[in-house]
Parts: structure tokens; sequence; C-alpha cells
């Protein structure tokens, strides 16, 4: 069609994250660098150091969640379960290969050399006996190999979200609804994992898992370390992953899938593929995050992937401020470690006279409080924070820079 | 050429019966004003072209292939070729009037293509602004813009999107007199190479189109033909001009 002859091209180069991802960025190296650093100086405990390691991984697990949630819509209420299943799959590795290396010394005693099914049959019943079965089941039939177990880190959480993402956007479940299968999801998963003959040690669930194989000689203070920083690594790689998803078109399509899906389909963009793209994107790299926290957690059961965790997730990006990266991360930060102050003892109880108020029950109460009074008064979260110290920095002009004439208009305040 | 078939196209909800046996057609390039009262299944018309309302019987034919597009989803049909303007603008309001127009412009609409092919065609998109008269106002909240902005806007994103057929529903809806003129010229100027579908209650602004008229009643087709001769049909008066 014909159009005007000269186009006042404008260039307005705009870069292709925010720069909020390398401020982030900076600032988890430095709390890296400062962790390991106290750590070595032995000012924090070991056990502080993988509270702050698993942390970081919960952080990754958010700001996934606020991809799919923030930026998508799609109020998942289930990525617990793709956190867990994460953690079951390298556990099961870690159980496997743990077990072989104490089993194979004490077989070797004997005086007729024990064969590889042996072996097997005394790691079986080593870590079965407690669900009173001895023989392995089909799930672990990797659990020998490093490699297939860490393959399945990403496959299992990966093709979960596939075939369930598949199923229910297909069939345009939005909304409420959706939440309520995520959260039937991750609640069906719990319940199965439950059960003596899942395979997966039922309500036992794997332990030990903080003792890595191989490694048995270096002490926990180390290891402690080598997580944190793997899982800062992680946190790092998955910020900027989402970072880069989000930004430009893509992330263009996917704010206009949360706020107009219909009128998305009008301009020819498929939305259920956009939606399922995000959804298995986000499980499994919360997937990851998982495989990550539980060797510095130790223990995996099925509790753990109960909807009261996916719910959690939701709160702290909720709080922290949804549809920006950095904002579900901090939500994350400062719920989790101020729910385990809280939860641990640490906060001091206050007598009331006629009532102590115990923190590690009320804790639940101020928590719903907190997000009640988030949701009513600062829907933009802990994040907004940052809105409104910028506002103040640069006063955001709308219109023209006053009402008489002689005032200079707005085009002429862009020069 | 034909490019849009629609024939015997009937649908009800609950008992309403919407469109009534319709049969519609239009060539490529063809530019149709199709004008009645409420209620008289414009809107609806349009839904089932573009695929969000399936009708109960008839058949809708695209294109050289003569394609079925009953029963295709929205986003094949508007890959198609099939754009839409809503009568109420529907834009992103909380993302740019660059990026709601770099949504719109033609380009894969795959995932991994939005994902991976991230340069914009710069030129395009600033030939479309200049159109519609936002080229200043592209870094601006699309949510704050006018009333009139947005439907500029709208229509901005159904050129980006380089359809064959363009289904428009009340353009001139918020705007001054100029920019009614102005969008007459667009849509007169669009008619030399697109098939255009405009449902349009004003008069003046059907005249100035000058182009054939479909009268649509009670989910029919009443009469068709140019806007002089269907305002001296009977039965055009008695439902519609003569209230």
């Amino acid at each position: 069609m014909a159009v005007s002859e000269s186009l006042p091209l404008r260039p307005t180069p705009r870069p292709a994250t925010a720069p909020s991802t390398w401020v982030f960025l900076g600032a988890l190296a430095v709390f890296t660098l400062v962790v390991t650093v106290m750590a070595s100086q032995g000012m924090i405990s070991t056990a502080f150091v993988k509270t702050l390691g698993k942390t970081l991984c919960l952080m990754l697990a958010a700001v996934a969640m606020d991809v799919v949630w923030g930026y998508t819509g799609i109020l998942s209420l289930g990525h617990m379960a793709f956190f867990g299943l994460g953690g079951y799959m390298i556990g099961m590795w870690l159980m496997y290969a743990r077990t072989e290396n104490i089993v194979a010394p004490a077989l070797a005693q004997q005086p007729l050399p024990p064969t590889q099914d042996e072996i097997r049959d005394a790691i079986g019943s080593q870590i079965f006996g407690v669900v009173g079965a001895s023989d392995f089941p089909l799930v672990w039939m990797f659990s020998h190999s490093l490699v297939a177990q860490l393959a399945l880190v990403v496959l299992v959480p990966g093709l979960l979200a596939l075939v369930f993402g598949w199923l229910a956007f297909r069939s345009r479940v939005t909304g409420v609804y959706l939440s309520i299968l995520t959260q039937a999801m991750t609640l069906a998963l719990a319940l199965y994992l439950f059960q003596n003959d899942s395979g997966l040690r039922g309500n036992n669930g794997l332990s030990g898992l903080q003792n890595i194989p191989g490694y048995e000689q270096v002490p926990q203070a180390t290891i402690s370390l080598w997580f944190l920083w793997a899982s800062a690594l992680a946190l790092a790689l998955g910020y900027l992953l989402f970072a880069w998803v989000v930004s430009g078109k893509m992330g263009s399509v996917l704010r206009a899938v949360r706020d107009d899906e219909a009128r998305v389909r009008f301009l020819g963009y498929h939305v259920e593929g956009f939606k399922l793209f995000a959804f298995t994107l986000t499980a499994v790299v919360t997937g990851i995050a998982g495989a990550l926290y539980y060797p510095q957690a130790g223990i995996i059961n099925p509790a753990e992937i109960a909807p009261i965790a996916s719910i959690y997730l939701a709160v702290w990006v909720a709080i922290g401020g949804r549809g920006r990266l950095y904002g579900a991360a901090i939500g994350a930060a400062l719920v989790s470690l101020l729910s385990s102050w809280f939860t641990g003892g640490g906060a001091p109880d206050i007598n009331l006279g006629v009532y102590t108020v115990q923190w590690t029950d009320w804790w639940l109460v101020l928590l719903g409080l907190s997000f009640v009074c988030v949701t009513l008064f600062a829907p933009k979260g802990i994040g907004g924070l940052v809105d409104l110290v910028q506002a103040r920095r640069v006063p955001d002009r709308q219109g023209d820079y006053g009402p008489d004439k002689g005032a200079k208009r707005q085009e002429e305040g862009r020069e | 050429m034909t490019l849009l078939e629609v024939s015997g196209v009937s649908v009800s909800f609950d008992g309403f019966q919407a469109i009534d046996n319709l049969s519609f057609s239009i060539g490529e390039p063809e530019l149709r004003a199709v004008i009645g009262p409420n209620g008289a299944g414009k809107t609806t018309f349009m839904d089932i072209v573009t695929g969000k309302t399936r009708p109960d019987s008839g058949h809708v034919l695209w294109g050289e292939e003569n394609r079925n597009l009953v029963g295709l989803s929205e986003q094949a049909i508007a890959r198609l070729g099939v754009g839409r303007k809503f009568q109420k603008p529907t834009v992103f309001e909380a993302q740019s009037v660059r990026d709601n127009l770099a949504m719109a412009l033609k380009a894969p609409r795959g995932p991994f293509d939005v994902l991976l092919r991230r340069n914009i065609d710069e030129g395009r998109l600033h030939e479309v602004a200049a159109e519609i008269g936002l080229e200043d106002h592209l870094d601006r909240p699309a949510g704050a813009l006018s009333h009139g902005q947005k439907q500029w806007l709208e229509i901005g994103m159904l050129l980006a999107q380089e359809p064959r057929l363009l289904l428009v529903d009340e353009p001139a809806a918020g705007m001054t007199t100029a920019e009614r003129e102005h969008t007459t010229d667009l849509l007169n100027r669009l008619a030399q190479r697109h098939a255009i579908v405009v449902v349009e209650h004003d008069m003046a602004f059907v005249r100035r189109l000058g182009c054939k008229v479909t009268v649509l009643h009670e989910g029919r087709v009443l009469a068709e033909g140019s806007l002089d001769h269907v305002t001296q049909n009977k039965d055009v008066i008695d439902v519609y001009l003569g209230r």
C-alpha cells in the first residue's frame, strides 16, 4: 500500500535483556563470594551455608514460576511436583551409588568374590528393606548411571509437563480451573509416591542424599560450598535464560496471552503452543532446581510435593512481585529465609501476659496476613518498591511540560 | 475472483436464530460495506468467518482451493490471511505501541520462530506507524493512548498482519471528521489490492466508501447493491431506515 515517501527512521535500540538482569547477577556473584569467604573463615555454620544454597534453588524455582504465572498468566499450583521429581531423579543415583560403595567392599571380604548380580541384590535389599522389598523396581533401571539420571532430571519433569500441559491447554482449560487441575496433578503424584509399592520407598522417601558417592572423605563443609556454587550458577544461568525468553517479541506474546488470549489467536498465534512452551520450559528448570536442592536437604519424601509446597511458591512470587524476575527471586529468598527463622525457633516468643505468641505456630498466620495485605494494598509486591524509587528519580511525563503555550512540548523534551 | 464464499450458513444460540441460511461472497480485490440494525447478525457473521463461532450448518469457502474454514481454529484462519478489527479496540494496553505492532507484523508465528528470530522488520513497522499517525508514540504504552488512537493502533495491527481479507468492525467509531476521512481514504486504497468487509452504522461513512452494500436483517441478506439501490428497497426502509 502507498505510504508517505520519507520514513523518519528513528532507531530506538532496546537492550535484549533488562539492566536489572546484570544488577541481579552482580549481586548474586557478590553474595556467593561473601558466603564463601565467611564459611571458610568459620563465621557461618555448614548448616547455614546449606540453607543459603537451598534458598538459591528455591529462588530459581520462583523465577520459573514467575515466567509461567507472572508473564504467561498460568497460575500453576503444581510446579513443586517438577521440583520434587528432579530431586527424586538425582536422589536415586545418589542412594544407589552410595549404597554400592558401602556394600561392594563388604561383600569383597567374603571368601568367594561376589558376582554383579549379588552386589545388585545386596544394594536392593539395603535400599528397599525399609518398605519390605529387596528387588529393584523398574523405575530404578538407570539408577546405576549418573549420566542417565541427570538426563532424567530434565526429561521426567519435562515430559510430565508436556503431556499434562498438552491435555489441559488443548481443551482450553484456563484460570482457576487450570489451577485446580495442576493442584490435582501434584496431589495425585504425592499420593502415588506415598505408597510403598510405588518403587520410591513410600513415605520414607530417599535419604542420605547429602553424602556424595566418591567424595565420602570430603567434609560436608566443603561439599556444602560446592553445592552453593552450583546452585548460584544454576540460578544465574536460569535467570539469564528466562530474561532472554521474556524479552523481545517472545515476552510480548507471552504477556499478550496473559492479558487477552482470544485476541492473540486472531493475530494468528497458536496460544496453546506458547503456553505449552512456557509450562514445559519452566518445569524443566524447576526440576533442575530440585535436583540441586535435595542433595543439600539430604532427604526427599512425598510430603515435599504436597500441594501446599506449590502454593508457597505462588505466595513467594506474589509477595516478591509478579511479572518481574528479580521480584520473584527476592520474594522467594526473603519469605523462605524468614520462614526458617520463625519456624526454627530463631524468633523470640512474645509474652503478652495472658498469652504467649510462639512463632512456630503463628508464623503461618503472619505469612497469610502478609499475603492478603500484599494482594490488597501492594499488588506489585516487593518489586514494586523499585518502581517507586525510579519514579522519584525520573518523573514519568506523559503529556506536555506545562499548561501555558510557552511551555515545552513533549516532543521537544525528547531531544 | 471470489476470495470468500459463505453459503447456507446457519447458527443459533439457545434457540435464537442469529444467522439464518446466510449466503455471502466477496472477491479480491473488493470493498464491501455490511449494514443492518442491531442484532442483524453482523458480528456473528464475522465470528463465523474468523473461527470464533462454529456454524450449525453451511460452509465457508476460502481462496483458490476452496478450502472450508469451518472447523479450523482462529489462529489457523488468521494465518491463512483473514484479519479482524474489533468494534471495541482491543489492543494490549500494558505493552508499548511498538510491541503491539511488532506482534502483529507478518512473520512466522510458532513459539520457536518467535523465540529465535528476534529481528523485527523495523522498516515495515515504521511504515505502518506512519500510516496510522502513531510514529511519535511508538514507545508509549498502548493503554495511555486516546480512544481514537487505539482505534488507529488496532487498524495498524490489522495492516501489519498483511491479510488478504480484512474484516473491519465499526472503524470510524470515536473518530474525528478528519480521521474518518483518513479512514475512508485508507480503506479505499487498501481495497485496490485486498478484500475488505466493513461493518458500519454510520450511513455518511458508508456513502463515502462508495462501494457495494449488503444489508443484513435477522441473520439473512435483505438486500445487496449500491447504497442508493438498497436505500430505495422497500424492505430495507421498513426494517432499518424508516425508523
